[in-house]
């Protein structure tokens, strides 16, 4: 009995034995970074002097994009002399009154020339596009498969019309597509807006269907914004796709069209609007944008000034470690500084 | 075997004098009544069957320390997982997931929950099968039973019943609890070893009744029956109560004939016994306390974290709620697009309140992020590879036995880090509880050339010392030959190391002893031959020994109930004194002496033999040699010896005191040997006497033997002294010392008597000569008449006496000592009284607490640990520790040895002592920084993130939408970042091994907790918080609005969305390699992997058709990658969000740098080796102050002398001092 376990035990015994590699027992080669004070300030100024020319080439770029901004939503609409609520309340009836003529002529002077393609935009400011009951309210099935129209899940309430017949595209979004026009006089001569691949191509080839098209839109009594041509695909309307896309935030721009000529300096735009969409009821704000672009898109003064600050805060830094290092250096690896040398024990 | 059964012949009763003649008579009228409550158990012996049906239905001998089988675990698992607050509010999110409230998808809530719920029950389902695994091999032990007709079989130990007869072989563990029914010896006594459960080395008597001795042979079982009454299972070891009807006798039983399961049969040929108590009714498991589930210091504050990061959720959805309510009320219904109010009430202007405590839902969903789930299953993947590096650790696996460390629950790693008082067992766990006859001192002179590990290194450090002055020319600048002082200390470890492996040369067990004056018949030559001969009859006469020989060898070998014992036989034997032969009246000893060729027998007859007890602290026997001259050899504590000495048997008693001193000094445990010569009439007058009270009933026997044999051990005359090394565990006095360098406390508790653990503290350098010792202990005598009252006044004004001491001590280097010993600890303990005690305690630089009970160590260890708010550790190897093992914050249980019970209740199992200095300095400090930093970059990763979703709550009208995509959310502490914390708690080091080593100062920072401090950890809190603020401000204000393209495009959500999470990768990834010192590959694939991954991802992402729904579709590769914005974005806000810290931890390192700081640069600079002399000189100094351990008596003892040296430079030449010390 004791030789049968003595054996089985030393062969246990052996396979206890943990075995030896530098992974198990921790001494797996390593690199162990210092910062030295070389490396620290070697740093700082690395940092200082890559990201001021970063920031300068941003800004440049950034001035380089010439852009127009004109605020429209006030002075679309007639005013009314009555006392603020009421004043209100007239604006909402006038805008949503199918039947009046809402054409309304802006004119903008050209500040700087400004070379084609010249991008239009339309803002709109308090638009809680993010709004989570806003966003959910789609189903992607719907746009992009023919035999799905009548999957309307999340679409409520824009699901169903009144005969219980799905609406296609569904959903608030949809629903309430922005719909004011724009075209564009130069020198009273109509100059052409480009309203062609203003989406992004892979909603044009897969997210949405070059057979589905629009059925039972806006045919309910509440009517949000824009009508679809019912007899073109949803993949071919190019504003709806670019609408589809919610903003992040409740300010946002989005393309309308392109200008393939350029734009003399101080030559005079005229913007005839038809301003149909209702931003009154909620006091939102509505622009129209032309604006160039650069490799950074469009003005984005922000980016170059922080890449400056950054780039001059390290080396604010770098300077503040070399001028306090130089007062009280430490040289590396000075066991003075160990604590039991800083404080040494009082025998 | 043969051998076995010759000695099982002699009556081993005329060998005790005291212990077996027991009067019987007077306990049966103490039995109480046995049919009273408490005491129902009836036991039908021999038939087995009876007790499995009812009404007894004793339970069977299986034993299980699993917490759940294989129904439990589903329902208790999961309860347990969901008593953690944690996992519970995941759950209910998860419910929550499945309605109309939540922001996100089901799967996204519920696979995480599932994820984490599920590793953390496979680990549970692990351990506990572990745990079985071990149950199995204690239950499938073999244990020889009595079938039938005298037929006795092997079973293993579950199928055991109560009532089975059961035959136990030498050296084996007793089943469960047995009446001892007979033994090989013919009077029914046997030697029991009861280390497993009292921690006590020496042999136990336990002694069969008179009527069941017949019963000593398979046949006579046949037809065996009895009836046994007696109590009902109880905890209580030292107890029992019962009586025994057989053959129409009725017979009290009594403890002494009561064995206990998991002790163990010793120098007895086999025993009968009859099962009374199985499995969990046996004592052993009564005592054993299920074991609790510790947590770690570090898991506490971090349930504080989470309440505070729960308090900030509950606050910011508050917050939301609020600011949707304000929102739905005003702003909603004039947002016609969004069509108010909806059917399912969840955005209702014309009921906010009722809309707002829905959002409450969805936000306290929603901002989840900043309690991280993944955090728990990271913790515990991160400990469990710890942990799998700690058993993996090959220096800490003990090649003699076999074993590797074991880490037997993973929570603790950290703790281990943190450690403040190591609380630690003796026998077993710092001795191996083996003697080595060292030294001797005979007729004043002193043999013995061996020294000491304590005298070879004061001696060497001397030397060096003195050396290092007289070249330096600065005898008082300690400091300038501080490089001497560590070459010496290498040089110690080396001589000491050398010392080791010499000494397993000669392979004599128990003797190390080195004198060529007396070896080898060397001493027929000394002046003293005379007195040299005695001095060897006494050793080889005056014992309980019995010899066995090897049939093989003709070598003997000695069973001694104690090792000092054996030591001294085997000590005899090597002089040429071999004891070889016990008869029942008489000791044969082969005597060599060099004039003779052949060794001469000689036969003593053993008259009387006045046996040892720990009162008496001496034992005598009275022999007649061969020439009829009556002899008293006595053998005992030099103060009991020294104050029975003759007028004229004092002649060596100035030097053998000096010796005794220095054998003291040096670690050793010490002996005095004397004798006297008696003549005849003398004898029989006394012996008379003595067989009178030996004979006598009542009371006062004991106090009358006592006091005949006290009359007969008077007018002695020395001989001299012996020095025996209690051999320490391999490594332990090093290993004390750097534990004591590394600013620990350390406390032995010991079951063992007072002079046994004195004479260890010494060893151990836990106590040294000059230390104070502070000994607390109550008058036994007064004990007595006082009542318990007056004895706990005496130890109250002995603490305070002892305290008041401390506070007006002066001298800077004074150490003190506490000692104190079991009975008086039970009156310190009390409530009243134990902060006092533990003030003092904390006062002292060691505390030794001899003969205390198990529960005793419990009670202590709780005492510590509550009473210093610090975290313990208790390590020990036997059932007596269970208790401090399982009280303590951190038990170790030393594995390798027989006994389980240790490593059962422990949570880290070791093989020796040694290891845990490794253990704790070098795994604890690793553990603890590695979760410490890792739990804060966890808080700080997840603020970073999910206040960013509340930002963007704030934008989008509180509505709960959030700006990132499901699978981002999910996957950002699942894959995105978990890998990289993981490696950073599972591969980071601050500084290599060997330099913890070198350093045992560092460790302090785990003790001072320097890097889980609130600050710390507002710290990381603040710079998420600020990380968030950048990440989401800088997106946000770069993408709103403006075209991001050259083509024109602005970015719609899932852009800005994806850019910022792009941002939160790299930064969160960023700052973690940056928080880190230590980079292997596995560290870079994992961190810059991870960011890498989340390229592929969005890659593999954009191209699915689930991405369609929420715009991501080819989000990378046809929105975001084209825009150079995106990049420069990318690398403007990783910058800026680890600029602050980069700065932080520069200013850091070039001004205020710890510890671990400059070392690393040490080592990044090589100046270890350059400068040889700083390095050295800096590692001597990293010790902490303290006052025990080997170094720290070194420096007293050169302390000590330089004092001497002082007075004495004029007078005496320097050359004399190294002489002196040498001595």
């Amino acid at each position: 009995m004791s030789s049968g376990d003595g054996a089985s035990q030393s062969s246990s015994k052996k396979s206890k034995k943990p075995t030896y590699s530098r992974f198990t027992q921790q001494e797996l080669p390593a690199f162990k970074p210092i910062l030295t004070p070389g490396l620290i300030m070697a740093a700082f100024v690395f940092l200082g002097i890559t990201f001021i020319p970063i920031g300068l080439s941003h800004l440049s770029a950034s001035d380089n994009v010439v852009q127009l901004v004109d605020r429209y939503d006030e002075d679309c609409i007639p005013t009314y002399n009555s006392n603020p609520e009421e004043a209100h309340n007239k604006r909402i009836q006038y805008i949503r009154d199918a039947s009046t003529n809402k054409t309304c002529v802006r004119t903008l002077i050209v500040p700087k020339k400004m070379r084609h393609p010249i991008f239009v935009y339309y803002q709109l400011d308090d638009f809680y596009q993010n709004h989570r009951r806003y966003v959910k309210s789609r189903n992607d099935e719907q746009y992009r498969n023919p035999s799905a129209e009548r999957k309307t899940a999340n679409c409520e309430p824009e699901a169903v019309n009144d005969d219980h017949e799905p609406i296609v595209p569904c959903g608030l979004i949809a629903w309430s597509l922005f719909n004011d026009t724009y075209s564009l006089l130069r020198n009273d001569v109509p100059l052409p807006i480009n309203k062609k691949d203003i989406a992004w191509q892979s909603d044009k080839t897969h997210k949405f269907g070059s057979n589905v098209y629009p059925k039972n839109f806006q045919s309910r009594s509440l009517i949000g914004g824009a009508t679809l041509n019912e007899s073109i695909p949803l993949n071919q309307q190019d504003d709806l796709l670019v609408w589809m896309r919610t903003a992040a935030l409740p300010s946002f721009r989005k393309l309308y069209g392109r200008i393939e000529t350029d734009l003399e300096a101080n030559e005079v735009i005229k913007v005839v609007i038809q301003n149909n969409y209702n931003t009154y009821t909620f006091n939102g704000k509505k622009k129209f944008v032309i604006s160039t672009t650069t490799w950074i898109g469009g003005k984005n003064d922000f980016l170059g000034k922080v890449y400056i600050t950054v780039g001059g805060a390290s080396l604010f830094i770098a300077i503040a470690f070399i001028s306090v290092y130089l007062v009280m250096p430490r040289p590396l690896g000075d066991p003075s500084y160990l604590s039991w040398n800083k404080n040494p024990p009082s025998n | 075997m043969a051998g076995g059964r010759i000695r099982a012949k002699i009556r081993r009763s005329h060998l005790y004098t005291f212990a077996c003649h027991r009067s019987h008579q007077l306990e049966e009228d103490e039995t109480p009544d046995i049919q009273g409550p408490g005491y129902s158990r009836v036991v039908y012996c021999n038939q087995p069957h009876r007790h499995e049906q009812k009404p007894l239905k004793y339970c069977s001998n299986y034993i299980s320390t699993t917490k759940y089988n294989f129904l439990t675990f589903f329902p208790k698992a999961i309860f347990e997982q969901f008593r953690r607050v944690a996992n519970l509010y995941f759950l209910l999110a998860a419910a929550l997931s499945l309605t109309p409230v939540t922001p996100f998808g089901p799967l996204s809530m519920i696979a995480p929950l599932v994820f984490v719920v599920g590793l953390s029950m496979a680990k549970e389902a692990l351990e506990d099968w572990r745990r079985f695994i071990q149950d199995m091999k204690v239950n499938l032990r073999k244990a020889s039973v009595h079938k039938k007709d005298g037929v006795f079989v092997l079973k293993p130990w579950m199928k055991l019943r109560v009532g089975d007869v059961v035959k136990v072989e030498k050296d084996q563990f007793f089943p469960a609890d047995l009446l001892l029914l007979s033994s090989s010896y013919e009077d029914g006594i046997c030697y029991v070893e009861t280390m497993n459960l009292d921690g006590e080395t020496n042999l136990k008597v336990k002694r069969a009744l008179e009527t069941t001795l017949p019963l000593d042979d398979d046949p006579t079982f046949k037809e065996f029956s009895a009836t046994i009454r007696c109590e009902d299972p109880n905890p209580s070891l030292y107890t029992f109560v019962g009586k025994l009807e057989f053959d129409c006798q009725v017979s009290p039983l009594d403890p002494s004939q009561i064995l206990l399961r998991d002790s163990k049969l010793r120098n007895t040929a086999y025993v009968y016994g009859v099962v009374i108590f199985t499995g969990h009714d046996s004592k052993v498991m009564q005592n054993s306390t299920k074991s609790p589930s510790k947590r770690s210091t570090i898991e506490k504050q971090m349930d504080k974290i989470i309440y505070v990061l729960f308090s900030l959720l509950v606050f910011i959805s508050l917050l939301s709620s609020v600011g949707f309510i304000v929102k739905t009320k005003v702003d909603l219904p004039k947002w016609w697009y969004l069509q108010v109010p909806d059917s399912k009430g969840l955005y209702n202007p014309g009921k906010p309140l009722q809309s707002g405590f829905c959002h409450l839902v969805t936000a306290l969903m929603l901002y989840g992020y900043l309690i991280p789930i993944s955090l728990y299953v990271s913790i515990e993947v991160v400990k469990v590879l710890q942990a799998l590096f700690i058993n993996q650790d090959i220096h800490m696996y003990d090649e003699e036995t076999g074993t590797p460390a074991q880490a037997r629950t993973s929570n603790l790693n950290e703790e281990l880090g943190q450690v403040d008082t190591i609380l630690s067992d003796k026998t077993g766990t710092l001795t191996c509880n083996q003697m080595d006859f060292l030294k001797c001192s005979i007729a004043g002179t002193a043999y013995g050339t061996c020294a000491s590990d304590v005298e070879l290194a004061a001696a060497k450090q001397m030397v060096m010392d003195l050396d290092g002055q007289g070249q330096n020319g600065t005898p008082n600048s300690l400091k300038a030959s501080g490089h001497e002082f560590v070459e010496s200390e290498i040089q110690l470890e080396t001589v000491v190391t050398a010392k080791d492996e010499e000494a397993l040369k000669p392979a004599i067990k128990g003797f190390s002893f080195e004198d060529t004056r007396l070896m080898n018949g060397g001493w027929f030559n000394e002046p003293n031959k005379d007195v040299i001969l005695l001095f060897f009859r006494i050793l080889s006469l005056c014992h309980t020994a019995i010899p066995e020989q090897n049939e093989e060898t003709g070598a003997f070998t000695y069973e001694a109930e104690s090792p000092d014992e054996g030591a001294f036989l085997v000590a005899a034997r090597e002089f040429g004194f071999e004891f070889c032969r016990r008869t029942q009246s008489s000791v044969c000893v082969r005597e060599m002496y060099p004039s003779y060729q052949e060794p001469i027998e000689r036969e003593y007859k053993v008259l009387n033999l006045l046996d040892f007890t720990s009162k008496r602290k001496r034992m005598s026997v009275i022999v007649r040699d061969e020439n009829g001259q009556i002899l008293l050899l006595c053998k005992g504590a030099d103060s009991i010896i020294f104050d029975r000495l003759a007028r004229d048997g004092r002649t060596y008693l100035e030097d053998t005191t000096k010796h005794l001193n220095e054998y003291g000094e040096a670690g050793l445990r010490t002996l005095a040997l004397a004798y006297k010569k008696l003549d005849e009439a003398e004898y029989s007058a006394w012996n008379e006497e003595f067989i009178k009270a030996k004979t006598s009933f009542g009371s006062d026997r004991e106090a009358n033997l006592e006091r005949v044999s006290d009359m007969m051990e008077r007018d002695l005359i020395l001989v001299g002294a012996t020095a025996v090394e209690d051999k320490l565990q391999k490594g332990v006095p090093q290993c004390i010392d750097k534990l004591a360098q590394a600013g620990l406390k350390i406390w032995v508790l010991t079951g063992d008597k007072m002079e046994t653990a004195i004479n260890i503290g010494f060893a151990c350098s836990l106590l040294r000569q000059g230390m104070k010792q502070i000994c607390i202990s109550t008058n036994l005598d007064a004990l007595v008449q006082d009542s318990k009252q007056a004895a706990k006044q005496d130890v109250l004004s002995q603490i305070t006496n002892a305290t008041q001491m401390i506070k007006l001590e002066k001298d800077p280097h004074a150490a003190f000592a506490l000692i104190i010993d079991g009975k008086t600890l039970t009156h310190a303990l009390e409530d009243d009284m134990k902060h006092q005690f533990l003030n003092l305690a904390v006062e002292c630089a060691s505390v030794i607490c001899c003969r205390v009970s198990p529960k005793q160590k419990a009670l202590v260890t709780r005492l510590v640990k509550e009473g210093t708010g610090k975290i313990t550790l208790a390590i020990g190897d036997g059932a007596n520790d269970v208790g401090m093992i399982q009280e303590a914050d951190i038990g170790v249980g030393i594995s390798g040895c027989e006994g389980m019970q240790a490593v059962m209740a422990s949570d880290f199992a070791i093989a020796q002592f040694r290891f845990l200095e490794r253990l704790l300095v070098v795994h604890g400090h690793w553990c603890y920084k590695r979760i410490a930093q890792m739990i804060c970059y966890f808080f700080y990763k997840n603020i970073a993130f999910g206040l960013t979703i509340f930002y963007f709550e704030a934008f989008a009208g509180f509505s709960g939408q959030s700006v990132y995509d499901d699978w981002y959310m999910l996957l950002f502490n699942v894959v995105l970042t978990s890998l990289p914390v993981i490696s950073l708690g599972v591969f980071e080091q601050d500084v290599d091994s060997e330099v913890c080593l070198q350093f045992p100062a560092l460790y302090q920072q785990g003790p001072k907790n320097l890097f889980f401090d609130w600050q710390r950890i507002f710290g990381w809190m603040a710079n998420g918080l600020y990380t968030s603020v950048i990440i989401f401000f800088l997106n946000i204000i770069i993408f709103y609005d403006q075209a991001f393209r050259a083509g024109g495009q602005t970015a719609d959500m899932s852009a800005v969305g994806t850019a910022m999470m792009t941002c939160v990768i790299w930064a969160v990834n960023c700052q973690i390699a940056l928080t880190m010192s230590h980079f292997t590959w596995i560290q870079h694939i994992l961190i810059w992997g991870s960011v890498f991954t989340w390229y592929v991802f969005l890659l593999v992402y954009g191209e699915m058709a689930y991405a369609l729904r929420v715009n991501a579709f080819r989000v990378l590769i046809e929105v975001l990658a084209p825009a150079p914005i995106y990049w420069s974005t990318t690398l403007l806000v990783t910058i800026v969000c680890n600029l602050p810290y980069l700065a932080h931890i520069s200013f850091q390192r070039l001004f205020i740098p710890l510890d671990h700081h400059v070392i690393q640069e040490i080592k990044y600079y090589k100046k270890d080796i350059e400068d040889g002399h700083m390095w050295s000189r800096e590692r001597s100094k990293a010790r902490q102050k303290t006052k025990i351990g080997f170094t720290a008596r070194v420096d007293a003892k050169i302390r000590q002398l330089k004092g001497k040296l002082h007075k004495k430079y004029s007078v005496i030449s320097s050359h004399a001092i190294p002489q002196q010390t040498l001595h």
